[in-house]
């Protein structure tokens, strides 16, 4: 039975934590499609989304999973909210949970943010993405895409190929896919991984052919171009040329390789056009299964609130 | 007045004593120290099974006055420092404003009189509104009575300006306090290590302080300038420090109780009071920091006191600001990780909290001379508590011990011969 609060990542999640939510994300996505079986399940709770940074995919999907659920969405915007006022983050959370907020859905550039409000709210927190930490809900559905595939995580090698170091999705699919026995590869340039990060369990390597070599999945992350200016790489061109995900360094991986990507895709420069759009290619899938996933845990948390007698 | 201590351990490196003994002391000054002295004296201490020492000296707090008081100000301070033990605090000059002339000099001079607790010390900055641009009236200051010049928060990072400041600090035989930090290299909030990687937070770079260390080391062999190295936290820079000793030239450094106690582990849970900068760093360099005060490559424990407002901690671990009060646990964790724990003897401990800060400033204090003024603090070494930020005569409670179980505690602060704080009571409360 769930028992936790909220979901600020996957580094505190069991084994048995994580196949739940995966398990129930199956149900979900057959909601997705068949409208008669979305069910107003979650009448009467009220979902408030807080996005301190911009987001356009990630919001929308935590949104039609609270709605495929029957559940009230609120967005606080916060461009316009009492943040612009200098409100603190624990003072506008408190309010917000005042008001009766079930499920808080935060996104923050600074790491331990959602933390911070778990803490001190009543209301369940959820984790869109806190500054270079985690991401988990992503790092879901990367293992929900995967399980469907492969049937299995234990013993799988998987591939991350990227800006490690400023990359959220990275380190929560780290956790979460170490945990279920899979073995995980980090590739990229040197300047974005560091070899520190062998404390989280994974292999670190800057050699993208002996990474990608008989891997069962390759994640590729977006290479955000402002990383140029900071020195981490020298050009587009050179980073594509070097580091880039193409047909000829997808030939080294096993034969039913997938390709995963969290998006938006820079084609053509961490990824090839023909990659993303080929047959290996599950980006598209991904997205749906976001909702799925979304959806899981907004129910589980939701449930759990019930079991425990939250009330708010 | 007069004050006879009796049967204390009286530790003192300055004269080399270290036995069971009485101190007497007379209209503020050490009168007579030996074994079974008579006298009938107003007020009667039993030490016995404690340790008698020179006034333990803090050559580095943060007082906020004047224009933080909301954090803590020279009084709360003074009387901070003197539950803490200390006689002497030697306050940094990043204040509001900026301590760069004789004018906010002579302020903290009046305010720490008022106060009349410890002796407070005012240091300068180095440049004119810490803006790292224009000398500050260093000379000005000297005649006003600070103890030394800092930048403290920050380097100098004009090193040809730093290089003036040196040279021109030394005609008034100032000691320059050096805060060791390159920016460009600590852009983030905790150290760079496993637990970084862990926890997803962004870093700062050992480096960061070592390029300084080694900077600035440089350049004060050049100008022949007294330089002290403020709360270094890293294995490399304890090295730099140690090859720089072993060519002979004059340095001192110091470290502060919370880096030699916590590692970067602390942090997790993303509690805001272990944020501090120079950041807790791993154990390997906590390691090397012991290692470096036992080994007399470290010269002063220093606490870096940084008060901070509860609302100012109570917030995002980015956003939060950096510092732990430091003056009520800096005796306890100095006895509990270091006097326990084999690295420093009784004698030790005093030779970096009293001898060794006394003549890094060149100040005359430090001693249980005969003579000499008699401010002497009385420890403790046995007693063992649960730290509660709370019961804090500072303002500010940011302290990341909380909770934890410390053993050794000053019982007697005396400043002139004045029995300041007795037994966790301030002057005024003694009964």
């Amino acid at each position: 039975m769930w028992n936790r609060k909220d979901l600020v990542g996957l580094k505190d999640l069991s084994q048995d934590q994580i196949m739940e939510i995966l398990e129930l994300a199956k149900a979900m996505r057959e909601k997705i499609d068949n409208k008669e079986a979305r069910k107003d399940s979650l009448k009467k709770f009220s979902v408030l989304t807080l996005f301190y940074e911009n987001s356009t995919r990630t919001k929308t999907s935590f949104t039609m999973a609270a709605e495929f659920l029957g559940a009230d969405v609120n967005d606080l915007g916060i461009s316009t909210s009492s943040v612009k006022k200098g409100e603190s983050l624990i003072d506008t959370a408190k309010n917000l949970d005042q008001m009766g907020a079930d499920i808080m859905i935060m996104r923050h550039g600074m790491t331990g943010a959602p933390h911070l409000i778990a803490k001190n709210c009543r209301g369940s927190v959820v984790n869109a993405g806190d500054g270079v930490n985690e991401h988990p809900t992503q790092a879901l559905l990367d293992m929900f895409t995967i399980h469907e595939h492969k049937g299995k995580f234990q013993g799988l090698k998987i591939v991350i190929i990227g800006d490690i170091k400023h990359s959220r999705v990275a380190r929560s699919n780290v956790f979460g896919l170490t945990k279920m026995g899979a073995n995980v590869v980090l590739a990229g340039p040197s300047t974005m991984i560091t070899s520190n990060m062998k404390a989280l369990g994974a292999d670190v390597t800057s050699d993208l052919n002996a990474a990608v070599k008989d891997a069962d999945v390759i994640i590729g992350l977006r290479i955000q171009l402002e990383r140029q200016k900071a020195g981490m790489f020298p050009d587009i061109r050179e980073y594509s040329q070097l580091f880039g995900i193409n047909k000829k360094l997808l030939s080294l991986a096993k034969d039913d390789v997938i390709v995963m990507h969290p998006g938006p895709v820079n084609r053509g420069v961490e990824m090839s056009t023909d990659i993303i759009d080929g047959d290996n290619s599950l980006i598209l899938d991904q997205v749906k299964n976001g909702v799925a996933v979304r959806m899981a845990v907004i129910k589980l948390l939701m449930e759990g609130r019930k079991n425990n007698g939250i009330t708010n | 007045m007069e004050l006879l201590i009796k049967n204390g351990r009286i530790l003192d490196p300055s004269t080399n004593l270290d036995f069971i003994g009485d101190i007497y002391i007379k209209n503020g000054i050490i009168e007579e120290i030996g074994q079974d002295l008579q006298y009938s004296a107003e007020k009667l201490i039993d030490a016995k099974g404690l340790w008698v020492t020179p006034g333990l000296i803090d050559v580095h707090v943060h007082l906020r006055e004047p224009g933080q008081e909301y954090k803590e100000d020279i009084e709360s301070g003074s009387r901070s420092a003197a539950k803490g033990g200390f006689t002497t605090i030697c306050c940094m000059p990043n204040t509001k404003p900026v301590v760069d002339n004789e004018v906010v000099v002579e302020y903290i001079n009046m305010k720490a009189k008022k106060a009349g607790l410890v002796n407070v010390l005012p240091i300068g900055a180095i440049t004119k509104g810490q803006e790292g641009e224009i000398l500050a009236n260093i000379g000005k200051m000297a005649e006003a009575g600070i103890c030394a010049i800092s930048e403290d928060g920050k380097s100098v990072l004009d090193a040809n300006l730093l290089r003036k400041a040196m040279q021109y600090a030394s005609m008034f035989d100032l000691p320059i306090l050096s805060h060791c930090e390159e920016p460009s290299l600590a852009t983030g909030f905790m150290n760079a290590g496993e637990m970084s990687a862990l926890l997803g937070m962004k870093e700062i770079y050992p480096e960061s302080e070592e390029i300084i260390v080694a900077r600035d080391i440089i350049l004060a062999n050049n100008a022949k300038a007294k330089l002290h190295l403020c709360h270094l936290s890293t294995k490399g820079s304890i090295q730099l420090l140690k090859e720089a000793k072993l060519r002979g030239e004059i340095v001192t450094a110091e470290v502060t109780p919370h880096h030699f106690t916590l590692t970067e582990e602390a942090v997790e849970g993303y509690d805001t009071n272990t944020k501090v900068n120079p950041p807790l760093r791993t154990r390997i360099d906590v390691e090397a920091i012991k290692c470096g005060l036992r080994d007399g490559i470290v010269d002063i424990i220093a606490t870096d006191h940084a008060p901070h407002h509860i609302d100012e901690k109570n917030c995002e671990y980015e956003v939060a600001a950096n510092g732990i009060v430091g003056l009520e646990t800096s005796v306890s964790l100095t006895i509990t990780e270091l006097v326990n724990k084999g690295y420093l003897t009784p004698i030790g401990l005093v030779e970096k909290m009293s001898t060794n800060p006394a003549r890094m400033l060149g100040i005359d204090k430090g001693t249980l001379e005969i003579g000499k003024i008699a401010d002497i603090t009385i420890i403790n070494p046995s007693i063992e508590y649960v730290v509660n930020g709370q019961e804090f005569e500072s303002k500010s409670k940011n302290t990341p011990f909380n909770g934890m179980k410390l053993q050794g505690k000053a019982m007697y602060t005396i400043v002139g011969g004045q029995v300041i704080m007795e037994d966790g009571k301030i002057r005024g409360e003694i009964q």
